[in-house]
């Protein structure tokens, strides 16, 4: 974060209903954790988008590098025996 | 509205008024009972709490005590394919246990202490991997049968009453499939093959069907918990219901094979619409329960073995951490004072 006065970035996480899991919705700047939440409040849930949220200091995300997308995420690429379509079931065997 | 991190919504539950649990005790039967799911920050009945922890803890060890009899074949896997599967079956156990672990976290109870019961034998896994793999064929037979009556129990489970166990199950099921189909494929393979392989995936299934039935639990009338868990709505269907499901979707699956299945009263019941199936040997589960099963003691002693011989990689996984931070902190400073 650099020394200017501006407020830090938040990364908004809105849960839409129970069951389901928190997804990102957005970010937005705040002075501190609990003007986060309202104000992600005001911002993303004003047609009740949500039943919950989370906020998380956007300066506190470790986020892998696009640059290595290719060799970081390599090992899944050859193993097609991870799925289960790899198998060969004979022709109306059921429920597998 | 008090802002709380999401590590510290597990111990939400603590915060309910003095004097208010009546009203948020029917809160929560409302919620359960219009089938909306629970999550960490709701408050919810101690019971329910410590309900969820037990299953979910016996459910993540399994998956991580499960690892051991198929891991037993990987160095004599009969084929670089098979062996790269087996492999990949193995790791996802472990992942399984992950997902389930932290899902339990949720509740407010740490990792260290449920794998601190486990190896104590104060928290359960299920009694099947207490049977040991003695050929290959067993291999396929755990695919078809022990993952089969896993995906027939945790199907129901994504709709489980509480939302992180739930989630949990929705990503396991997805990826169990291939674990069944892999071991109905290896199973196939060797039934089609030479007289004495055909025979092995025969032995297989006679050992695995009956230990396999057991994994459903009790029958509903010696259950200690079903009853409870169905009204949370944590089970959605009876042991019994789920163990005549799994018969009635395995016996086709046998024929297909070319197996049978070692119960001479196992017939179609045109009345039922269901088949009829001979009596579980109760005794030798509640004996497997016990700890006195073929390989109880082996199972427990492993994983004891692992967690202490893995001491020092997480050990000196904290230590580079700490290391590379204090770098990092240094470098700063550095930079803010030159």
């Amino acid at each position: 974060m650099s020394s200017s006065t501006e407020w830090p970035l938040w990364e908004v996480f809105v849960r839409s209903r129970r069951g389901l899991s928190h997804t990102h919705a957005g970010s937005l700047h705040a002075p501190d954790a609990e003007m986060a939440l309202r104000n992600a409040r005001d911002l993303y849930t004003r047609r009740s988008e949500g039943v919950s949220i989370w906020v998380v200091p956007s300066a506190q995300v470790t986020a892998s590098s696009p640059d290595e997308k290719d060799s970081f995420f390599e090992p899944a690429g050859d193993k097609p025996y991870r799925h289960p379509t790899f198998y060969e079931i004979p022709e109306g065997v059921k429920h597998l | 509205m008090a802002a709380v991190t999401a590590d510290q919504t597990a111990q939400a539950g603590a915060d309910r008024p003095e004097g208010a649990d009546g009203a948020l005790e029917a809160a929560f039967d409302a919620a359960v009972a219009a089938d909306e799911r629970i999550e960490p920050r709701d408050w919810m009945p101690d019971a329910y709490r410590a309900s969820l922890v037990r299953q979910m803890a016996q459910h993540a060890h399994s998956e991580i005590i499960g690892m051991q009899p198929e891991a037993n074949w990987i160095s004599r896997a009969p084929s670089l394919r098979r062996k790269a599967i087996l492999m990949a079956k193995v790791q996802d156990e472990a992942g399984h246990g992950l997902y389930l672990y932290s899902a339990a976290e949720t509740l407010g109870t740490g990792r260290e202490e449920l794998l601190d019961k486990l190896h104590a034998g104060r928290q359960r896994y299920s009694s099947i991997f207490n049977y040991p793999t003695l050929t290959w064929a067993d291999v396929g037979a755990i695919g078809w049968l022990v993952d089969g009556a896993a995906i027939t129990n945790q199907v129901p489970l994504c709709r489980c009453s509480y939302g992180p166990y739930a989630r949990a199950m929705v990503r396991i099921c997805k990826e169990e499939s291939f674990h069944q189909r892999q071991g109905y494929e290896l199973l196939l393979t060797l039934s089609k093959g030479t007289p004495a392989q055909h025979e092995m995936a025969q032995d297989a299934v006679n050992r695995w069907w009956w230990p396999s039935l057991m994994m459903f639990g009790p029958p509903d009338d010696a259950s200690a918990h079903s009853a409870q868990s169905m009204t949370w709505k944590i089970k959605r269907h009876s042991n019994d219901e789920l163990r005549q499901r799994f018969v009635d979707i395995c016996v086709p699956q046998a024929e297909a094979l070319g197996l049978t299945l070692p119960d001479p009263d196992l017939r179609w019941n045109e009345e039922r619409g269901q088949h009829d199936f001979g009596a579980i040997d109760w005794k030798e589960f509640q004996e497997v329960l016990k700890g006195n099963g073929p390989c109880n003691e082996q199972r427990l002693t492993q994983r004891r073995r692992a967690h202490e011989e893995g001491a020092w990689v997480r050990d000196a996984a904290v230590a580079y951490a700490e290391k590379h931070t204090a770098t990092h902190t240094a470098a700063r400073n550095g930079e803010a004072t030159a």
